[in-house]
């Protein structure tokens, strides 16, 4: 049997997608995966009846079903609560010791308050960690959910993992052409097969380069715009030049506090001057603890960052990150002279 | 909790995380920590000027954001920042603002 420490922070992915793209189909052939032993699940009902979790029998002791409705808009209160009482129950061992938390959201929420709950709250964010979050997007009815509705975007553009489901009843050029969009609203996520999807796409939380950004951008890419829609763009900025984290964090705050619901995802590795990289990622307001990464990826020491945003000018953000980064060395260079 | 003014918690914005396994900050000790706090208020300042505001950091702790004329923001966390920034000034803040780029680059 795993021994965890029981210390260290729980994890809690989110398991995301529309309405009937089959999240609760995959979460129940993951969760028989040895790997995903000890993973409590919390599942949130859009409906009156939460039918749901009753098809997750194996881990029903651990199981709380909430029944307002949309994550994003009515329970960021109650999933606080809810965490708040698993880990209670766990603390005085009154449910079976779970050392990671999947929270199956509804086909209609937005990863972002769950993500921000988390992370916000004074109490869960010494507790618990946000890992993975998987998206499942459904092969036949993808496309059109992606172009009309704004939850399947905000969730395929929140995802670190994104699962096709049903792709049996689709032809094989509608999915390579769901594919191709989805790389388009978001090229640095995995894409598979449910078929082939196995317990790795949660609890993998390697931040190794290539599983931090696609190959394109690790291998030389010079930075560039790929367009899902007029409105929601992925966009790159490389650059040789070493990035002073200090002004970098102002810079990053400062354009999420003003267009944080236009910045669906951030990701980078920069080159802050120190031996190893460090690597960012956010969703929306939401950005993670920077990580120290183990090492470069190959000679490059380039700076890598991709963003997704929506209504929002590319050309205007790469031009604030330079005006800002430029400034930042005169900036040195008059304190040092003063001084 | 500080047991003489009672403030709770500190501050753990993702730009200056308190420092602990896996996570990139520059808060891991005393010297690099007030180097960093210096460095950063001397780089907001540089923007805040442009609203005639000033930022300054007390005892590690929190954040005094002060206007021209005396009124003051006290909080203790760098996500605070701006908001306070911009209801203390009445302006925005926002980095894409072109006039604020151009003052940016002529202040450089």
């Amino acid at each position: 049997m795993t021994e965890f420490d029981s210390n260290a922070p729980t994890t809690i992915n989110l398991l995301t997608g529309f309405l009937g793209s089959g999240k609760t189909t995959l979460l129940q052939r993951l969760l028989h995966d040895p790997e995903l032993a000890g993973a409590a699940v919390l599942i949130n009902e859009f409906g009156e009846v939460g039918l749901d979790h009753h098809l997750l029998d194996r881990i029903d002791s651990n199981v709380v079903l909430m029944k307002s409705g949309c994550l994003c808009c009515t329970v960021r209160g109650e999933i606080a609560d809810a965490l708040l009482n698993l880990h209670s129950l766990r603390t005085r061992g009154e449910v079976p010791w779970f050392h990671r938390i999947i929270i199956e959201t509804t086909g209609l929420a937005d990863p972002y308050p769950v993500l921000s709950t988390i992370r916000a709250h004074p109490v869960l964010r010494s507790h618990f960690s946000a890992g993975n979050v998987v998206a499942t997007l459904d092969a036949v009815n993808g496309h059109a959910q992606l172009a009309t509705r704004q939850e399947a975007l905000h969730q395929v553009a929140a995802a670190d993992s994104i699962i096709l489901t049903k792709t049996d009843l689709a032809t094989a050029d509608a999915v390579n052409d769901l594919k191709a969009m989805v790389r388009a609203i978001n090229p640095t996520a995995t894409v598979l097969d449910a078929a082939t999807a196995g317990a790795g796409i949660i609890v993998d939380l390697s931040l190794a380069p290539e599983r931090l950004l696609p190959a394109e951008f690790l291998s030389g890419s010079q930075g560039g715009i790929s367009a899902h829609t007029q409105s929601v763009q992925s966009f790159s900025i490389v650059t040789d030049r070493e990035i002073d984290w200090t002004v970098f964090g102002i810079w990053l705050t400062m354009l999420l506090h003003k267009h944080g619901d236009k910045v669906l995802r951030v990701k980078g590795i920069l080159n802050i001057g120190e031996a190893k990289p460090v690597a960012v990622h956010g969703v929306q307001r939401l950005v993670h603890p920077p990580v120290h990464m183990s090492g470069w990826p190959d000679g490059d020491r380039r700076s890598k960052l991709v963003f997704i945003m929506q209504d929002l000018d590319p050309a205007l953000v790469r031009r604030s990150f330079e005006v800002f980064h430029a400034g930042s060395r005169a900036s040195e260079m008059q304190a040092v002279a003063i001084g | 909790m500080c047991s003489l003014c009672g403030i709770l918690g500190c501050d753990d914005h993702w730009s200056s995380a308190v420092a602990r396994d896996g996570v990139y900050s520059r808060n891991g000790d005393r010297l690099s920590r007030r180097r960093e706090a210096a460095h950063r208020e001397h780089m907001v300042n540089c923007i805040l000027a442009l609203r005639r505001l000033r930022l300054a950091d007390w005892r590690g702790r929190a954040y005094v954001l002060s206007t021209a004329t005396g009124k003051v923001r006290i909080f203790d966390s760098l996500s605070h920042l701006w908001p306070e920034a911009e209801a203390l000034s009445g302006g925005s803040f926002d980095p894409l603002d072109p006039e604020l780029l151009a003052r940016l680059q002529a202040q450089s």
